[in-house]
Protein backbone atom coordinates (compact mmCIF):
# COMPACT_ATOMS: atom_id res chain seq x y z
CA UNK A 1 0.00 0.00 0.00
CA UNK A 2 1.12 3.40 -0.78
CA UNK A 3 1.95 5.58 2.10
CA UNK A 4 1.20 8.66 0.11
CA UNK A 5 -0.62 9.04 -3.44
CA UNK A 6 -1.52 12.24 -5.21
CA UNK A 7 -3.43 11.81 -8.52
CA UNK A 8 -4.15 14.42 -11.35
CA UNK A 9 -3.47 17.39 -8.64
CA UNK A 10 -4.21 20.93 -10.12
CA UNK A 11 -3.58 24.08 -8.50
CA UNK A 12 -3.70 27.69 -9.72
CA UNK A 13 -3.10 30.99 -7.97
CA UNK A 14 -5.36 33.62 -10.15
CA UNK A 15 -4.57 32.86 -13.39
CA UNK A 16 -1.28 31.22 -13.29
CA UNK A 17 -1.64 27.35 -13.15
CA UNK A 18 1.12 26.61 -10.81
CA UNK A 19 0.35 22.73 -11.00
CA UNK A 20 -0.90 21.18 -14.11
CA UNK A 21 -2.04 17.25 -13.67
CA UNK A 22 -0.10 15.94 -11.25
CA UNK A 23 0.44 12.06 -10.14
CA UNK A 24 3.03 10.92 -7.61
CA UNK A 25 2.86 7.70 -5.32
CA UNK A 26 5.07 7.39 -2.27
CA UNK A 27 5.90 4.38 -0.50
CA UNK A 28 6.74 3.04 2.74
CA UNK A 29 10.22 4.45 4.00
CA UNK A 30 10.51 5.91 0.46
CA UNK A 31 13.13 8.62 -0.22
CA UNK A 32 11.96 10.99 -3.27
CA UNK A 33 13.72 13.68 -4.49
CA UNK A 34 11.82 16.49 -6.29
CA UNK A 35 13.97 18.43 -8.15
CA UNK A 36 13.41 21.37 -11.15
CA UNK A 37 13.54 24.77 -12.02
CA UNK A 38 12.43 27.49 -9.25
CA UNK A 39 8.89 28.80 -10.38
CA UNK A 40 8.10 24.94 -11.66
CA UNK A 41 5.86 24.11 -8.97
CA UNK A 42 7.59 21.80 -6.33
CA UNK A 43 7.03 23.90 -3.19
CA UNK A 44 3.49 23.98 -4.32
CA UNK A 45 3.21 20.25 -4.74
CA UNK A 46 4.63 20.16 -1.10
CA UNK A 47 1.91 22.87 0.68
CA UNK A 48 -0.65 21.06 -1.60
CA UNK A 49 0.46 16.99 0.37
CA UNK A 50 0.77 18.97 3.38
CA UNK A 51 -2.67 20.56 3.27
CA UNK A 52 -1.00 23.96 3.89
CA UNK A 53 -2.55 24.69 0.53
CA UNK A 54 -5.92 23.29 -0.96
CA UNK A 55 -5.56 22.02 -4.77
CA UNK A 56 -8.51 22.91 -7.02
CA UNK A 57 -8.44 19.60 -8.64
CA UNK A 58 -7.18 16.01 -7.44
CA UNK A 59 -6.90 13.14 -5.30
CA UNK A 60 -4.78 13.04 -1.87
CA UNK A 61 -4.53 10.08 0.17
CA UNK A 62 -2.83 9.10 2.79
CA UNK A 63 -2.53 5.01 3.53
CA UNK A 64 -6.48 4.08 2.97
CA UNK A 65 -7.88 7.46 4.01
CA UNK A 66 -8.66 9.42 1.25
CA UNK A 67 -8.04 13.46 2.38
CA UNK A 68 -9.90 14.90 -0.47
CA UNK A 69 -11.34 13.89 -4.12
CA UNK A 70 -13.28 15.61 -6.52
CA UNK A 71 -16.90 16.19 -6.98
CA UNK A 72 -18.53 15.54 -9.74
CA UNK A 73 -17.66 19.04 -11.01
CA UNK A 74 -13.83 17.72 -11.01
CA UNK A 75 -13.29 20.39 -7.97
CA UNK A 76 -11.19 18.71 -5.33
CA UNK A 77 -13.14 18.16 -1.61
CA UNK A 78 -11.51 17.72 1.69
CA UNK A 79 -12.51 15.25 4.35
CA UNK A 80 -13.59 16.63 7.29
CA UNK A 81 -12.04 18.46 9.83
CA UNK A 82 -11.73 15.24 12.57
CA UNK A 83 -10.17 13.29 9.17
CA UNK A 84 -7.85 15.97 8.61
CA UNK A 85 -6.97 15.95 12.00
CA UNK A 86 -5.51 12.30 12.16
CA UNK A 87 -3.76 12.58 9.04
CA UNK A 88 -2.05 15.22 10.14
CA UNK A 89 0.08 13.27 12.38
CA UNK A 90 1.05 11.00 9.33
CA UNK A 91 3.17 13.51 8.12
CA UNK A 92 6.18 16.52 9.12
CA UNK A 93 7.37 18.89 7.47
CA UNK A 94 10.63 20.47 7.28
CA UNK A 95 10.90 24.48 6.49
CA UNK A 96 12.91 26.46 4.33
CA UNK A 97 12.88 28.87 6.77
CA UNK A 98 13.05 26.79 9.86
CA UNK A 99 10.16 28.38 11.63
CA UNK A 100 11.59 27.37 15.07
CA UNK A 101 9.18 29.24 18.20
CA UNK A 102 11.32 32.11 19.08
CA UNK A 103 10.19 32.44 22.47
CA UNK A 104 10.77 28.56 23.61
CA UNK A 105 14.16 27.26 23.98
CA UNK A 106 15.04 24.47 22.29
CA UNK A 107 14.00 21.48 23.84
CA UNK A 108 11.04 23.17 24.50
CA UNK A 109 10.42 23.70 20.38
CA UNK A 110 11.05 19.56 19.86
CA UNK A 111 8.83 18.31 22.91
CA UNK A 112 5.81 20.76 23.07
CA UNK A 113 3.88 19.20 20.44
CA UNK A 114 4.67 16.02 22.08
CA UNK A 115 2.63 17.05 25.03
CA UNK A 116 0.61 19.01 24.10
CA UNK A 117 -0.50 18.17 20.90
CA UNK A 118 0.28 14.19 21.22
CA UNK A 119 -1.01 14.08 24.77
CA UNK A 120 2.61 12.54 25.75
CA UNK A 121 3.79 13.18 29.06
CA UNK A 122 6.33 15.85 30.06
CA UNK A 123 9.18 13.07 30.99
CA UNK A 124 7.99 10.83 28.42
CA UNK A 125 8.40 14.17 26.07
CA UNK A 126 11.52 14.91 27.28
CA UNK A 127 13.01 11.84 26.76
CA UNK A 128 12.24 11.91 22.99
CA UNK A 129 13.18 14.96 22.91
CA UNK A 130 16.68 14.89 24.07
CA UNK A 131 17.33 11.39 22.34
CA UNK A 132 16.05 13.30 19.30
CA UNK A 133 18.53 15.98 19.59
CA UNK A 134 21.62 13.78 20.79
CA UNK A 135 20.97 12.20 17.43
CA UNK A 136 20.89 16.03 15.76
CA UNK A 137 24.44 16.50 17.87
CA UNK A 138 22.68 18.98 19.55
CA UNK A 139 22.36 17.79 23.30
CA UNK A 140 24.31 20.30 24.42
CA UNK A 141 22.16 23.28 23.15
CA UNK A 142 19.02 21.88 24.98
CA UNK A 143 18.28 24.81 26.86
CA UNK A 144 19.34 27.56 24.27
CA UNK A 145 16.98 29.74 21.92
CA UNK A 146 16.98 29.33 18.60
CA UNK A 147 18.23 33.14 17.76
CA UNK A 148 21.73 31.61 19.49
CA UNK A 149 21.88 29.15 17.20
CA UNK A 150 23.49 28.95 13.29
CA UNK A 151 21.15 28.46 10.62
CA UNK A 152 22.00 25.08 10.13
CA UNK A 153 21.74 24.25 14.07
CA UNK A 154 18.21 25.60 13.47
CA UNK A 155 17.03 23.62 10.70
CA UNK A 156 18.27 20.52 12.70
CA UNK A 157 16.41 21.38 15.93
CA UNK A 158 13.17 21.79 13.02
CA UNK A 159 14.08 18.34 11.67
CA UNK A 160 13.98 17.09 15.37
CA UNK A 161 10.75 18.75 16.31
CA UNK A 162 9.13 17.01 13.33
CA UNK A 163 10.57 13.29 13.91
CA UNK A 164 9.31 13.76 17.37
CA UNK A 165 5.94 13.32 16.74
CA UNK A 166 6.85 10.45 14.87
CA UNK A 167 5.59 10.41 11.31
CA UNK A 168 5.60 8.05 9.10
CA UNK A 169 6.49 10.63 5.78
CA UNK A 170 8.71 13.60 6.32
CA UNK A 171 8.85 16.51 4.02
CA UNK A 172 11.69 19.15 3.48
CA UNK A 173 10.63 22.18 1.48
CA UNK A 174 14.28 23.26 0.21
CA UNK A 175 15.84 22.66 4.03
CA UNK A 176 19.28 24.23 2.59
CA UNK A 177 17.93 26.73 0.66
CA UNK A 178 18.60 29.66 3.42
CA UNK A 179 21.73 28.00 4.68
CA UNK A 180 25.95 28.96 3.45
CA UNK A 181 27.98 25.60 1.97
CA UNK A 182 29.34 24.93 5.23
CA UNK A 183 25.96 24.82 6.95
CA UNK A 184 23.78 23.01 4.42
CA UNK A 185 26.71 20.03 4.30
CA UNK A 186 25.82 19.59 8.04
CA UNK A 187 22.29 19.74 7.18
CA UNK A 188 22.40 16.96 4.51
CA UNK A 189 24.35 14.91 6.09
CA UNK A 190 21.71 14.74 9.51
CA UNK A 191 18.78 14.09 6.18
CA UNK A 192 21.18 11.26 5.36
CA UNK A 193 21.17 9.88 8.86
CA UNK A 194 17.48 9.65 9.06
CA UNK A 195 17.64 6.97 6.34
CA UNK A 196 17.99 4.27 9.24
CA UNK A 197 14.78 5.38 10.86
CA UNK A 198 13.01 4.04 7.58
CA UNK A 199 10.41 6.87 7.11
CA UNK A 200 9.46 7.77 3.90
CA UNK A 201 11.05 11.59 3.00
CA UNK A 202 9.85 13.89 0.13
CA UNK A 203 12.56 16.30 -0.04
CA UNK A 204 12.49 19.37 -2.62
CA UNK A 205 15.85 20.18 -2.94
CA UNK A 206 18.28 21.88 -5.68
CA UNK A 207 21.17 19.92 -4.24
CA UNK A 208 21.89 17.81 -7.25
CA UNK A 209 24.30 15.48 -5.58
CA UNK A 210 22.37 14.79 -2.23
CA UNK A 211 19.17 13.95 -4.20
CA UNK A 212 21.23 11.51 -6.56
CA UNK A 213 22.77 9.78 -3.57
CA UNK A 214 19.97 9.69 -1.24
CA UNK A 215 16.91 8.69 -3.67
CA UNK A 216 14.79 5.53 -3.91
CA UNK A 217 13.35 7.59 -6.48
CA UNK A 218 13.72 11.53 -8.47
CA UNK A 219 11.34 13.25 -9.42
CA UNK A 220 11.76 16.00 -12.26
CA UNK A 221 9.38 18.64 -12.41
CA UNK A 222 9.01 21.65 -15.15
CA UNK A 223 6.35 24.08 -15.91
CA UNK A 224 3.66 22.53 -13.25
CA UNK A 225 4.16 18.80 -14.59
CA UNK A 226 6.19 15.89 -14.01
CA UNK A 227 8.73 15.53 -17.22
CA UNK A 228 10.57 12.61 -15.07
CA UNK A 229 10.52 10.45 -12.82
CA UNK A 230 11.98 7.43 -11.57
CA UNK A 231 15.59 6.15 -9.76
CA UNK A 232 18.16 8.67 -9.70
CA UNK A 233 20.11 7.11 -12.76
CA UNK A 234 17.89 7.25 -14.94
CA UNK A 235 16.66 10.94 -14.32
CA UNK A 236 20.31 12.39 -14.01
CA UNK A 237 20.67 10.15 -17.37
CA UNK A 238 17.20 11.02 -19.22
CA UNK A 239 17.67 11.80 -22.67
CA UNK A 240 14.78 14.42 -21.87
CA UNK A 241 15.99 18.12 -23.59
CA UNK A 242 14.08 20.01 -20.75
CA UNK A 243 15.84 17.92 -18.14
CA UNK A 244 19.30 18.01 -20.20
CA UNK A 245 18.58 21.71 -20.25
CA UNK A 246 18.23 22.02 -16.57
CA UNK A 247 20.82 19.91 -15.30
CA UNK A 248 23.47 21.38 -17.83
CA UNK A 249 25.53 23.09 -15.55
CA UNK A 250 25.23 20.46 -13.08
CA UNK A 251 26.51 17.70 -15.00
CA UNK A 252 29.77 18.53 -14.60
CA UNK A 253 29.95 18.23 -11.18
CA UNK A 254 27.51 15.28 -10.42
CA UNK B 1 -3.49 75.25 54.39
CA UNK B 2 -0.06 73.80 55.09
CA UNK B 3 2.02 72.00 52.49
CA UNK B 4 1.13 68.84 54.19
CA UNK B 5 -2.49 69.14 54.21
CA UNK B 6 -2.29 69.83 50.66
CA UNK B 7 -0.26 66.74 49.74
CA UNK B 8 -2.90 64.76 52.14
CA UNK B 9 -6.13 66.25 50.11
CA UNK B 10 -4.31 64.86 47.25
CA UNK B 11 -3.08 61.82 47.94
CA UNK B 12 -6.86 61.19 48.52
CA UNK B 13 -7.78 62.36 45.01
CA UNK B 14 -4.66 59.83 43.94
CA UNK B 15 -6.39 57.12 45.34
CA UNK B 16 -9.37 57.63 43.23
CA UNK B 17 -7.04 58.27 40.17
CA UNK B 18 -5.10 55.21 40.35
CA UNK B 19 -8.16 53.36 41.17
CA UNK B 20 -9.62 54.62 37.79
CA UNK B 21 -5.88 53.96 36.29
CA UNK B 22 -6.09 50.21 36.94
CA UNK B 23 -9.67 49.68 36.50
CA UNK B 24 -9.28 51.36 32.91
CA UNK B 25 -6.38 48.34 32.23
CA UNK B 26 -7.93 45.48 34.14
CA UNK B 27 -10.61 45.79 31.52
CA UNK B 28 -9.68 46.96 28.91
CA UNK B 29 -6.61 45.16 27.83
CA UNK B 30 -8.72 42.20 27.45
CA UNK B 31 -11.38 44.00 25.88
CA UNK B 32 -9.12 45.02 23.49
CA UNK B 33 -8.01 41.78 22.21
CA UNK B 34 -11.32 40.56 21.46
CA UNK B 35 -12.01 44.04 19.54
CA UNK B 36 -8.87 43.33 17.37
CA UNK B 37 -9.90 39.89 17.06
CA UNK B 38 -13.15 41.40 15.22
CA UNK B 39 -11.85 43.57 13.48
CA UNK B 40 -9.45 40.91 12.04
CA UNK B 41 -12.31 39.09 11.42
CA UNK B 42 -13.56 37.10 8.32
CA UNK B 43 -17.13 38.08 8.85
CA UNK B 44 -17.52 41.66 7.18
CA UNK B 45 -20.19 42.76 9.29
CA UNK B 46 -18.18 42.16 12.42
CA UNK B 47 -15.14 43.43 11.49
CA UNK B 48 -17.76 46.67 9.40
CA UNK B 49 -18.92 47.20 12.90
CA UNK B 50 -15.62 47.04 15.27
CA UNK B 51 -13.92 49.44 12.54
CA UNK B 52 -16.66 51.71 12.74
CA UNK B 53 -16.48 51.59 16.43
CA UNK B 54 -12.56 52.38 16.53
CA UNK B 55 -13.01 54.85 14.50
CA UNK B 56 -15.55 57.15 16.41
CA UNK B 57 -12.98 56.11 19.24
CA UNK B 58 -10.24 57.62 18.26
CA UNK B 59 -11.51 60.23 16.24
CA UNK B 60 -13.55 62.05 19.24
CA UNK B 61 -12.37 63.30 22.56
CA UNK B 62 -12.37 61.41 25.72
CA UNK B 63 -13.91 64.36 27.56
CA UNK B 64 -16.74 63.97 25.08
CA UNK B 65 -17.31 60.39 25.39
CA UNK B 66 -17.10 60.48 28.84
CA UNK B 67 -20.39 63.03 28.32
CA UNK B 68 -22.04 61.01 26.40
CA UNK B 69 -21.40 58.16 28.83
CA UNK B 70 -22.45 60.06 31.89
CA UNK B 71 -25.27 62.53 30.68
CA UNK B 72 -26.54 59.91 27.80
CA UNK B 73 -28.87 57.55 29.47
CA UNK B 74 -30.92 60.70 30.81
CA UNK B 75 -30.97 62.82 27.83
CA UNK B 76 -31.46 60.04 25.22
CA UNK B 77 -33.61 57.42 27.22
CA UNK B 78 -34.97 59.84 29.79
CA UNK B 79 -33.27 57.17 32.81
CA UNK B 80 -32.43 58.24 36.18
CA UNK B 81 -29.10 57.17 37.24
CA UNK B 82 -28.41 57.48 41.03
CA UNK B 83 -24.92 59.60 41.45
CA UNK B 84 -22.82 56.70 42.09
CA UNK B 85 -23.01 55.89 38.60
CA UNK B 86 -20.75 59.16 37.85
CA UNK B 87 -17.55 56.39 38.70
CA UNK B 88 -19.59 53.91 36.77
CA UNK B 89 -19.56 56.52 33.86
CA UNK B 90 -15.71 56.91 34.22
CA UNK B 91 -14.84 53.50 34.02
CA UNK B 92 -17.01 52.49 30.87
CA UNK B 93 -15.92 55.70 29.53
CA UNK B 94 -12.20 55.05 30.04
CA UNK B 95 -12.64 50.97 29.14
CA UNK B 96 -14.50 51.49 25.91
CA UNK B 97 -12.09 54.29 24.61
CA UNK B 98 -8.87 52.65 25.58
CA UNK B 99 -9.91 49.34 24.05
CA UNK B 100 -10.21 50.99 20.67
CA UNK B 101 -6.35 51.79 21.29
CA UNK B 102 -5.32 48.80 22.68
CA UNK B 103 -7.09 47.10 19.95
CA UNK B 104 -5.38 48.87 16.99
CA UNK B 105 -1.94 48.16 18.94
CA UNK B 106 -2.72 44.32 19.09
CA UNK B 107 -3.80 44.60 15.48
CA UNK B 108 -0.22 45.63 14.62
CA UNK B 109 1.30 42.94 16.68
CA UNK B 110 -0.71 40.13 15.47
CA UNK B 111 -0.53 41.20 11.93
CA UNK B 112 3.43 41.35 12.02
CA UNK B 113 3.53 37.90 13.10
CA UNK B 114 5.24 35.88 10.05
CA UNK B 115 2.91 33.59 8.49
CA UNK B 116 5.71 31.22 8.75
CA UNK B 117 5.26 30.12 12.68
CA UNK B 118 1.15 29.66 12.00
CA UNK B 119 2.08 27.32 9.10
CA UNK B 120 4.61 25.29 11.52
CA UNK B 121 2.00 25.34 14.24
CA UNK B 122 -0.77 24.20 11.90
CA UNK B 123 2.20 21.15 10.50
CA UNK B 124 2.80 19.98 13.99
CA UNK B 125 -1.18 19.59 14.97
CA UNK B 126 -1.76 22.82 17.75
CA UNK B 127 -5.40 23.88 17.38
CA UNK B 128 -6.37 27.09 16.35
CA UNK B 129 -6.69 28.10 19.83
CA UNK B 130 -3.52 26.71 21.11
CA UNK B 131 -1.43 28.38 18.39
CA UNK B 132 -2.96 31.72 19.60
CA UNK B 133 -2.35 31.15 22.59
CA UNK B 134 0.54 29.86 23.19
CA UNK B 135 2.69 30.46 20.07
CA UNK B 136 1.24 33.81 18.78
CA UNK B 137 0.38 35.78 21.80
CA UNK B 138 3.35 35.94 24.03
CA UNK B 139 5.49 36.79 20.84
CA UNK B 140 2.81 39.48 19.99
CA UNK B 141 3.35 40.78 23.31
CA UNK B 142 7.28 41.31 22.93
CA UNK B 143 6.54 43.16 19.88
CA UNK B 144 3.42 45.58 21.09
CA UNK B 145 4.88 46.17 24.73
CA UNK B 146 6.75 49.75 23.68
CA UNK B 147 3.54 51.02 22.32
CA UNK B 148 1.66 49.64 24.99
CA UNK B 149 3.66 51.25 27.58
CA UNK B 150 3.37 54.90 25.18
CA UNK B 151 -0.96 54.28 25.65
CA UNK B 152 -0.66 53.24 29.72
CA UNK B 153 1.53 56.40 30.57
CA UNK B 154 -1.03 58.30 28.11
CA UNK B 155 -4.06 56.95 30.58
CA UNK B 156 -2.07 57.79 33.66
CA UNK B 157 -2.68 61.86 32.22
CA UNK B 158 -5.70 61.17 31.03
CA UNK B 159 -7.46 59.94 34.03
CA UNK B 160 -7.31 63.86 34.97
CA UNK B 161 -10.14 64.30 32.17
CA UNK B 162 -12.77 62.59 35.09
CA UNK B 163 -12.30 66.18 36.79
CA UNK B 164 -14.61 66.66 33.73
CA UNK B 165 -17.79 64.71 35.01
CA UNK B 166 -17.01 65.99 38.68
CA UNK B 167 -15.18 62.53 39.67
CA UNK B 168 -13.12 63.41 42.95
CA UNK B 169 -9.90 62.41 41.65
CA UNK B 170 -6.47 64.04 42.18
CA UNK B 171 -7.06 66.95 39.12
CA UNK B 172 -10.51 67.77 40.73
CA UNK B 173 -9.17 67.97 43.74
CA UNK B 174 -6.35 70.20 43.09
CA UNK B 175 -8.12 72.60 40.82
CA UNK B 176 -11.04 73.04 44.08
CA UNK B 177 -8.14 73.47 46.10
CA UNK B 178 -6.32 75.98 44.06
CA UNK B 179 -8.91 77.93 43.52
CA UNK B 180 -10.45 78.17 47.45
CA UNK B 181 -6.35 79.09 48.28
CA UNK B 182 -5.65 81.34 45.50
CA UNK B 183 -2.44 78.72 45.38
CA UNK B 184 -0.33 77.57 42.86
CA UNK B 185 1.03 74.58 44.97
CA UNK B 186 -2.13 72.33 44.92
CA UNK B 187 -1.15 72.41 40.93
CA UNK B 188 2.37 71.80 41.39
CA UNK B 189 1.82 68.97 44.21
CA UNK B 190 -0.70 67.35 41.87
CA UNK B 191 1.92 67.59 38.82
CA UNK B 192 4.57 65.81 40.75
CA UNK B 193 2.42 63.43 41.67
CA UNK B 194 1.31 62.23 38.22
CA UNK B 195 5.29 62.52 37.89
CA UNK B 196 6.30 59.98 40.61
CA UNK B 197 2.93 58.25 39.15
CA UNK B 198 4.41 57.80 35.31
CA UNK B 199 7.98 57.07 36.43
CA UNK B 200 6.80 53.82 38.33
CA UNK B 201 4.28 52.46 35.54
CA UNK B 202 7.36 53.36 32.92
CA UNK B 203 9.78 52.01 35.45
CA UNK B 204 7.86 48.85 35.67
CA UNK B 205 7.11 48.54 31.69
CA UNK B 206 10.79 48.52 31.29
CA UNK B 207 11.52 46.11 33.47
CA UNK B 208 9.04 43.91 31.78
CA UNK B 209 10.22 44.53 28.57
CA UNK B 210 13.86 43.57 30.16
CA UNK B 211 12.05 40.18 31.65
CA UNK B 212 11.22 39.55 27.45
CA UNK B 213 14.66 40.22 26.29
CA UNK B 214 15.33 36.55 26.44
CA UNK B 215 14.95 35.53 23.09
CA UNK B 216 14.85 37.78 19.66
Amino acid sequence: MNLLEMKNVKKSFGDLQVLRDISLEVGDGEIVSIIGPSGSGKSTLLRCATLLENMDAGMLKYEDEIVAKDDPNGKAVYADKKTIKRIKSVYGLVFQQFNLFPHWNVLRNVTDAVINVQKKSKSEAEKIGKELLDKMGLLDKAEYYPYQLSGGQQQRVAIARALALNPKVLFFDEPTSALDPELTGEVLKVIKSLKDLHIAMVIVTHEMAFARDISDKVIFMADGVIVEQGSAEEVFNSENERMRLFLGRYKDIL
Amino acid sequence: MSISQIILELFEGLLVSVQIFAITLLFSLPLGLVVALGRMSKNSTVSGITKVYISIMRGTPLMLQLFVVYYGPYYLFNIKLNPTYRNMAVYIGFIINYAAYFAEIYRSGIQSMPVGQYEAADILGYSKVQTFFSIIMPQVIKRILPSVTNEVITLVKDTSLAFSISVMEMFTKAKALSSSQTSMTPLIVAGVFYYVFNFIVAYMMEKAEKKLDYYK
